[in-house]
């Protein structure tokens, strides 16, 4: 019995050393990048890549689909920018507000939505996002249409200045690595584990007593907060909250980039936030119109790639001797 | 092979009872003014043709289905009311017809998954995976007395039918339960599967009431103290095996001959 478990341990070491050794060229690329690319654009793309990497902690990991994510993303760009400009809180503290008050919006939002299954999931939440969205078109602090313009960057831990763009740029990569760790943790952690088994086969984890409804409100209130980290990220990075990330298309937007990197994966949806994020910058300036080739490739990876990009090379033969295996079903 | 006889001689208790359970779906009545009464270390079986409210019956008691009438108690304690995750902790768990797996974790894992909760290691979010490891011990010992050490790292859905139900049976076990419902634990299972899992069950019955829904008559004659026979979610007869096979209604709702008793 030992022997067998020692058999299971031995391989997976050879896995391990690959997939460190992929962290650390990745990680490279992520501290180089700003030699090579326009900073903003950089730190756009990590903050959409933690947002995505959020929504398929609930989508991929727990089985959940959340058609209300934008919600937290905008409602955090809203807090921190608020906390930020109006109250003067230095920026860690303004995203920390963010943190909070879209983990709040999650409670609220999850409380309701968690008694349902499926597409009724999907169609509470999205209700629920679009009265929130309605919320901020009224309310006074979100200042409607014009939203919140020119927040300060401000100056990090009081003395680094953040409008220096290669200083953002290190903060925003630090969030960042910081918000996947704390997912990579959640994933491989005791309760991530029974997030696995309520994906798997919900009915037996009740059956084994698990209170599957108190799981997926914790889960959905961390993917919230989590989201929430990316929301406040990009006010700071763009110096505005506007109407457009508290709207339906975001929350489309993310599953979009989710389904295109893999879900399931942890780093698929980086990849599919990156596709995503390149295509709307490089086509911004050509006369196609974004959302139809936006939407070409996201058919073509359905019919192609049903895993996506990441989930299809885990699968494959390369992948599967790397020690990438991915057993998810779709 | 005769009726294992229970550890203690004392009267046997009654660990979960229903009294007058009734299931309306629609119009239609699938359990109809059922008295049940299971007790401490023995095996009770619930037999049936197809469609005779077994499986209905199962949901009930589990609390997975609201009863329309009636009253369920499990060890002294009104659960009429209960939530299904909170009657499992209280003790009562179950299996279900369908092999209830989790099919894309490992057997290791789905033993694991179950002993989480009663050894408090379900909600940590900040605990390495390896914390798990501490359930390692427990969880060979429960995968060894169903006989799948060699499978340890197999994945769920790569085992074969009988394998799947041998390994829900070890994470139903992972839960140390007072009452055990089985589901047709020996569906679909092989001969040599169908002895193994009869010895677990006689076992496992020594020290904890089992409830089982069973179609193998043989297995239900050489292993259950108890017999209810249900029909059209009523109870048709009770008692020992002999007594209900000898039935004469028994008889004719098996032998499905159209005469009416």
């Amino acid at each position: 019995m030992t022997l067998t478990l020692d058999l299971a341990k031995r391989k997976e070491r050879s896995p391990f050393i690959v997939q460190t050794v992929f962290l650390g060229v990745g990680l490279a690329c992520l501290l180089l990048a700003p030699l090579f690319f326009y900073p903003v654009f950089l730190m756009k793309l990590l903050c959409f890549a933690l947002f995505a990497c959020a929504f398929n902690l609930l989508l991929g990991y727990t089985g959940l689909l959340s058609f209300g994510h934008a919600a937290f993303f905008g409602g955090a760009a809203y807090f921190t920018a608020h906390a930020v400009k109006e109250w003067g809180v230095p920026p860690e503290l303004g995203i920390l507000v963010g943190v909070f008050g879209a983990a709040l919006l999650g409670a609220v939002i999850g409380f309701f939505a968690i008694r349902r299954q499926g597409i009724y999931f999907a169609m509470i939440t999205l209700a629920l996002a679009q009265m929130f969205y309605f919320f901020c078109l009224q309310s006074g602090f979100t200042r409607g249409e014009d939203g919140i313009q020119s927040v300060p960057r401000g100056h990090l831990l009081g003395v680094i200045d953040l409008l220096q763009p290669t200083n953002m740029y290190y903060f925003v990569l630090t969030v960042f690595v910081i918000g996947i760790a704390i997912i990579w943790r959640i994933i491989n952690s005791p309760f991530g584990m029974v997030l696995k088994s309520i994906r798997e086969n919900e009915t037996r984890a009740v059956s084994l007593g698990y209170s599957v409804r108190n799981y997926k409100l914790a889960a959905f209130v961390m993917s919230a907060a989590l989201t929430g980290l990316a929301g406040g990220l990009k006010a700071l990075v763009f110096q505005f909250a506007t109407l457009t990330d508290v709207s339906w298309q975001m929350s489309g937007e993310v599953i979009l980039m989710t389904l295109l990197g893999g879900i399931g994966t942890l780093i698929g949806p980086i990849f599919g936030a990156g596709l995503v994020v390149t295509l709307q910058n490089y086509l911004a300036t050509s006369e196609f119109p974004v959302t139809i080739i936006t939407g070409v490739v996201f058919m073509v990876c359905v019919l192609l790639f049903r895993r996506g990009i990441v989930g299809e090379f885990y699968n494959s033969r390369l992948g599967r001797k790397l020690g990438f295996e991915h057993r998810h079903k779709h | 092979m005769a009726v294992a006889t229970p550890l203690v001689n004392e009267a046997p208790r009654v660990v979960l009872s229903a009294r007058g359970l009734r299931r309306d779906f629609g119009g239609f009545t699938a359990v109809k003014d059922v008295d049940l009464d299971v007790h401490h270390a023995r095996v009770h079986a619930l037999i049936g043709p197809n469609g005779a409210g077994k499986t209905t019956v199962f949901n009930l008691l589990t609390k997975f289905l609201q009863p329309t009438h009636g009253t369920i108690t499990l060890l002294g304690e009104d659960i009429t009311k209960t939530a299904p995750d909170k009657v499992a902790r209280m003790g009562l768990v179950r299996s279900f017809q369908i092999s209830a797996v989790f099919p894309h974790l490992t057997v290791l894992d789905n033993v694991r998954v179950a002993l989480q909760r009663p050894n408090r290691l379900a909600t940590q979010f900040w605990k390495p995976l390896s914390a798990l490891d501490a359930l390692n011990g427990k969880a060979e010992e429960l995968i060894r007395s169903v006989g799948l050490e060699k499978e340890v790292n197999a994945v769920a859905a790569d085992l074969s039918y009988g394998r799947k139900r041998v390994l829900e049976i070890a994470t139903t076990l992972a839960l140390e339960p007072k009452v055990l419902l089985l589901d047709e634990p020996m569906a679909g299972m092989g001969h040599e599967d169908v002895g193994m899992v009869a010895e677990i069950i006689r076992e496992v019955a020594r020290e904890r009431a089992v409830l089982m829904v069973e179609h193998n008559l043989s297995v239900v004659a050489t292993l259950c103290h108890h017999v209810t026979v249900l029909q059209r979610g009523e109870i048709l007869a009770e008692g020992d095996y002999a007594t209900v096979s000898e039935d004469p209604r028994v008889r004719t709702a098996y032998m499905g001959t159209e005469e009416t008793s």
